[in-house]
């Protein structure tokens, strides 16, 4: 299965190795939320929804339907 | 006319773009609207060194020029037309020393627009803090520009970005980086259908929908000789182009910046542990607003009596002062007490709008948002609608507006029609002046009773919003994408400048907004207060003094009773007694009643009103609250103002949707009417039922 920043646990942090792009809006990849860099799981709310992250030092939230479709490595 | 120059203030939100707006220009500043669409436009002027000014517009913050709402599309709209007249001479990009990376993707994409720009690095005082250095050398050649390190806080910086805006003809237009490398062949072909055009301008063009008049998409894929691309296509390309505007700029910051992690210490970490925890966070939101409720009533009560008692006195020094007619009654009796009745809640607002403006610059905002989203999902909103729900306490209109960032139309549309519940300023004198009427005024563990009924009241609308949210959830069938992205800026101690400014632009607008209503429904009043048909009304004397005749009655007495049979048989008594049949059941009389229907123009007009109605032909020297207390019922004796009656006129402004500005918003933003005729309806038959049900109940 691969992993994606929904299976982050608080506090840890993996490289991002694809977006699917039909889920992603344009914004989160100009935020930076972009194949190579880091993304580290801050906080979250109930459910693990929405999730509080910081991906190459821009902090954001977005839901875990968001998450979904952001693939990663965990470091 | 002095030379003038056009100066475009552009950045990232939470940059502190409009701190240095505001260091800019000061108080030379002024709030107004794009032409024809609802977005806030923020221009101003700035002396330069050497006898220049400047001409400076804050342009709403976006991320990039590639527009997801309609206000990042009048960022875009600007920028790519040269002919408007706001068209910048320079671009100021503001960007903040901690997301230096993020805040160059706009900054890279606009020196493709061949504008010339200049980078402000603000925020500079936190950069030791944060353990950070600049190369700024290095930093201005790689991006071909001058940069400016500021800091709003300190007040540094901005007499060198003023020497710089003063300089800009000195500035490089060159890109700093080849965007057509995404797709050679598309962008030559680009080229040789267009010569004339900046390919940049085009790819924007294409990527978007920007209407700029000269040359539109679909002209383009009409000339266009060549494959064009799917909206697909497009999308990779942009994804393309964003990652290749990241490989320039982290190439730049590799020599130009350095972080030492090790000496940058973290208050986020810290606070966020706290307020965005699972439990505490909630706690301690509610016991900020409970403390917001609190102070809003214990800090105003000072200045709010001295307005009343102030305008009681200017009204009877103009009564005495000025000869006797026509001119100084109105002047007495229908203008002065109607702008009494809006003066006197200026304390109010201000104050609210203080602690909303607090809480937005702090960067709390963002983690209530977060705090909120799954809870208000499941009423059919989104953790942003928290913003309009709260900022509607203060103005429906411009919550609505700040729903624009909700992605979801479905979420959005639902946050619009519901925000009038929330209990904005405007229904705030009406509660007021009922709660000191029919709430004792005694403390129950520190806490009021009338501030935990103020507290009630909003939260009677919050309640209501959410409750019709989750039927709205129910019965509309849309389906939209979900996209949920809200940055978690750093927190930021507001600055002392920011907040008042806010605070005096918002009560100023909202003052001289409902004023002139005010006054011009406190005119009319006065006027029909004043006159009437028949001899009911113009024979008044002869009637009382007839029918008072043997009951041996002072002058003073005979003088009032004279008033109050006039009143009754102006043209104002026959339409409020024409409309008393349908509100008797509520516990109003019909001075109430013409009250509640000029309320229907806005709330806030309801005391206003009252003191006008009141005020006409009566001598004494009185404040608003002790007339309405002195009120009698006309059936059953008593005053008119009771609990019950209290309690249903509360409610009643609770739920009612009376404003017609709110409703030209909601046309406006949602493009039809049927919304807001279905809340208009919807809305004020439910008050109605439940001011019914509450005065029937209680008295």
């Amino acid at each position: 299965m691969q992993l994606t920043v929904a299976h982050l646990k608080r506090g840890q942090r993996g490289i991002i190795t694809d977006v699917s792009s039909i889920y992603i809006p344009l914004k989160l990849l100009e935020m930076g939320c972009l194949p190579g860099n880091y993304v580290e799981l801050v906080q979250v709310a109930h459910f693990s929804d929405p999730m509080y992250l910081n991906i190459n030092g821009t902090h954001l939230a977005i839901r875990k339907e968001t998450a979904l479709h952001i693939f990663i490595e965990i470091l | 006319m002095s030379k003038q120059i056009n100066v475009a203030l552009i950045g990232n939100p939470n940059t502190g773009k409009t701190s240095v707006f505001n260091a800019l220009t000061g108080l030379n500043q002024k709030v107004g609207n794009y032409p024809g669409i609802t977005v806030e436009k923020k221009e101003g002027i700035c002396k330069l060194p050497r006898g220049v000014k400047a001409h400076i517009i804050d342009l709403p913050g976006t991320y990039s020029l590639n527009a997801s709402s309609l206000d990042e599309n009048v960022v875009i709209e600007l920028l790519l037309n040269k002919n408007d007249k706001d068209f910048p001479d320079v671009a100021v990009v503001v960007s903040d020393v901690e997301n230096l990376k993020r805040n160059l993707l706009l900054f890279t994409q606009i020196k493709d627009l061949e504008i010339p720009a200049i980078l402000v690095i603000n925020m500079a005082d936190r950069m030791r803090y944060k353990g950070i250095s600049l190369d700024i050398p290095h930093l201005e050649e790689q991006l071909n520009t001058k940069i400016a390190l500021v800091s709003t806080r300190k007040k540094n910086g901005i007499v060198e970005l003023k020497e710089l805006i003063s300089n800009y003809k000195d500035l490089s237009t060159t890109p700093c980086m080849n965007a057509s490398e995404i797709d050679r062949e598309y962008f030559d072909n680009l080229r040789k259908a267009f010569p004339n055009q900046l390919l940049y301008k085009l790819w924007l063009v294409i990527t978007q929908d920007v209407n700029f008049g000269k040359t539109d998409r679909n002209e383009i894929d009409a000339v266009a000789n060549f494959k064009t691309k799917t909206k697909a296509d497009l999308k990779r390309l942009q994804q393309k182009e964003t990652i290749k505007r990241y490989q320039f700029i982290n190439n730049t910051l590799k020599k130009g910046q350095t972080i030492d992690l090790n000496t940058a210490k973290d208050l986020r970490i810290k606070l966020d542990r706290i307020l965005t925890h699972k439990v505490w966070g909630y706690v301690i939101f509610f016991v900020i607003l409970l403390t917001i409720f609190q102070a809003i009533y214990d800090w105003s009560s000072v200045p709010m009596d001295f307005i009343d008692s102030s305008f009681v006195s200017l009204s009877e020094w103009t009564k005495n002062g000025l000869p006797e007619g026509a001119f100084t009654s109105l002047l007495a009796e229908g203008i002065i007490p109607g702008l009494g009745g809006i003066v006197i809640f200026i304390p109010q607002i201000a104050f609210l709008f203080l602690f909303i403006s607090v809480l937005e610059e702090s960067g709390y905002m963002s983690r209530v948002v977060f705090l909120m989203d799954r809870g208000m999902r499941r009423f059919g909103l989104s953790g942003k609608s928290i913003v309009p729900l709260i900022s509607g306490t203060a103005c429906a209109i411009p919550a609505i507006m700040a729903t624009r960032n909700i992605e979801n139309w479905k979420e959005r549309l639902i946050t619009i029609l519901v925000t009038p519940f929330t209990t904005c300023s405007a229904r705030l004198p009406v509660y007021l002046i009922i709660i000191s009427l029919v709430i004792p005024e005694g403390r129950f563990l520190g806490l009021g009773y009338q501030a935990m009924t103020l507290m009630l009241l909003y939260l009677i609308g919050f309640g209501a919003a959410l409750v019709s949210a989750m039927i709205l959830n129910k019965i509309l069938k849309i389906k939209s994408k979900t996209f949920f992205v809200v940055e978690m800026p750093n927190y930021k101690l507001p600055l002392f400048k920011n907040v008042v400014l806010t605070v005096i632009e918002k009560t100023k607008a909202f003052v001289f907004g409902a004023g002139k209503i005010i006054l011009a429904i406190s005119i009319i009043l006065w006027f029909l207060a004043s006159y009437g048909p028949g001899d009911d009304f113009n024979k008044a004397e002869e009637i009382i003094s007839t029918e008072y005749a043997n009951q041996n009655l002072t002058e003073d007495e005979v003088n009032e009773h004279v008033a109050s049979y006039k009143l009754e048989h102006s043209f104002l008594g026959i339409t409020g007694r024409a409309i008393e049949p349908a509100i008797r059941p509520l516990g109003y009389d019909w001075k109430i009643g013409i009250a509640l229907v000029s309320s229907f123009a806005a709330r806030e007009v309801f005391v206003g009103t009252l003191a006008t109605i009141y005020s006409v032909g009566s001598d004494d020297e009185e404040t608003i609250k002790n007339r309405m207390a002195g009120e009698v019922n006309p059936i059953l004796g008593g005053p008119l103002f009771t609990f019950a009656s209290g309690i249903s006129l509360l409610l009643f402004y609770a739920f009612a949707m009376q404003c017609m500005s709110t409703l030209a918003i909601v046309q406006r933003e949602t493009n039809s009417w049927k919304w807001p005729i279905l809340q208009l309806v919807i809305m004020s038959g439910f008050a109605y039922l439940i001011a019914l049900i509450a005065f029937q109940l209680l008295k």
